[in-house]
């Protein structure tokens, strides 16, 4: 199969990758570039566990092929801190204990972060619909649902 | 797809002759939220894939006249973004929002939700109750089909293998116009609709409708626009007995299957409740729209 060359960018670093015509972004991310922050939860767009951003679009990396984002910017789990700072999102999911296994949580952080850049003072029910897209089976929904209008508080001031 | 070939045209004519070289299965990519899961559940096991959004015509919106013309890869969200679009077309609108999540709205196209031609595509009813027209291209040259004529069964459409769905025309508003669109599903959001109804309408000054629509999904082989049931409203005040005759002719039009979604008798009586439901709307919306 012939590879296509990529050229991108992945959290602010210009990337250079090989990619097979099928594969998906999110293949790409963990299999070619070992980012394996993002998660393949059911691959079918379904759980949200794989949630990226492109040009500041949020998607479902397993929906995207690698060889569609050249030339793009593209976020990821990975991207979210800045070194050792973690982001607000990723404190206050921690002081709410708003995960258990983890699985979930790099996509339902990108998808809050977005959530937040688009309306950053949410409802609950904006929270609840806003990530509607990104499944849990451990929480329950409610502490993470604390955490990000928690986060929203603080990020505000 | 051992031998998956990927090519990005830009521009229509490239695409068309791409589509119609390829001997093999040849499938168009414009968000992927159906043709990729198909792909990678091994669904479907494609030669080539032509991904148009490098394409202007099938990623624009623009006014034509007083009426409305986007691109048939333009993304759910770019919709939503679109103030006066979400302002003309609400009830095409109410659609869009309840296909998949942000997520997949962020790439899913109403042209692949079309092309996709499941019976139960929540953009479609209210593009054929809007009289959306679909603007189609192939080696041999362009022509429209209203959408109501493109899906032929699930899964199934009238378009030629090297044809493409560049863009849709929504004709120009008249005043005191308003369309809806209901779907019933068991959760509010991400989930397959049971039954969908989209009802677009026009009122005179006293408030008599002129014009109607009525279009329903889930409820057969196809997406259905219902001239009766349209016809139960024109005329009238869209008063109770109205609604009423309204709702009996969209239930005599159901065609539906039993699944772990919904019984036959079940769809049959929620598709005309849900379309009383949805010309309500769609009044109100048109009495505010002066």
């Amino acid at each position: 199969m012939t590879k296509h060359h990529i050229q991108t960018t992945l959290n602010g670093d210009e990337i250079d990758v090989l990619v097979e015509p099928a594969q998906s972004l999110l293949d790409v991310l963990r299999d070619e570039l070992h980012m394996t922050g993002t998660k393949e939860g059911c691959a079918t767009g379904d759980c949200g566990a794989c949630s990226v951003t492109i040009d500041g679009n949020l998607v479902c990396s397993c929906l995207v092929l690698g060889v569609e984002v050249g030339g793009r910017n593209i976020e990821t789990i990975e991207g979210m801190a800045n070194g050792d700072q973690l982001h607000p999102l990723q404190d206050k999911f921690i002081e709410h204990v708003a995960l258990q296994c983890g699985i979930c949580t790099p996509g339902l952080l990108i998808a809050a972060k977005h959530l937040l850049e688009e309306n950053p003072d949410p409802t609950e029910e904006e929270v609840r619909y806003g990530l509607a897209g990104n499944l849990c089976r451990c929480t329950g929904y409610q502490k993470v649902v604390e955490a990000v209008l928690d986060a929203a508080q603080v990020m505000q001031k | 797809m051992q031998n998956l070939r990927y090519e990005a045209p830009e521009t229509l004519a490239d695409a068309t002759a791409l589509l119609a070289a390829e001997d093999g299965m040849a499938r168009v990519l414009a968000g992927g939220t159906d043709v990729i899961v198909q792909m990678h559940s091994d669904l479907i096991e494609p030669d080539l894939i032509v991904d148009v959004k490098n394409i202007p015509e099938l990623t624009e919106i623009a006014k034509e006249g007083g009426a409305y013309r986007f691109g048939a890869a333009v993304s759910g969200k770019t919709l939503m973004l679109h103030e006066d679009f979400n302002k003309t077309w609400p009830g095409v609108m109410d659609g869009v929002r309840l296909i998949g999540s942000l997520q997949i709205r962020g790439r899913a196209s109403v042209g692949g939700n079309l092309c996709n031609a499941s019976p139960a595509a929540d953009s479609v009813p209210p593009m054929i109750a809007a009289g959306a027209v679909a603007s189609v291209i192939g080696p041999n040259g362009a022509r429209d089909i209203p959408v109501e004529d493109i899906v032929t069964g699930p899964g199934q459409t009238c378009l030629d293998k090297s044809e493409i769905v560049v863009s849709f025309l929504l004709p120009e508003r008249p005043p005191r116009s308003g369309d809806a669109y209901l779907r019933f599903t068991p959760r509010t959001e991400m989930d397959i609709a049971v039954v969908g109804a989209g009802v677009n309408l026009t009122l005179d000054d006293d408030g008599a409708c002129t014009a109607a629509r009525v279009a329903l999904a889930a409820v057969a082989p196809t997406p259905l626009l219902v001239a009766e049931a349209a016809d139960a409203l024109i005329g009238t005040k869209v008063d109770e007995t109205a609604l009423e005759a309204l709702a009996a002719a969209a239930s005599a039009a159901c065609n539906p299957i039993d699944d772990k979604r919904g019984t036959v008798e079940y769809r049959i009586k929620v598709a005309g409740v849900l379309a009383r439901r949805a010309a309500a709307i769609a009044l109100e919306r048109a009495g505010k729209n002066q």
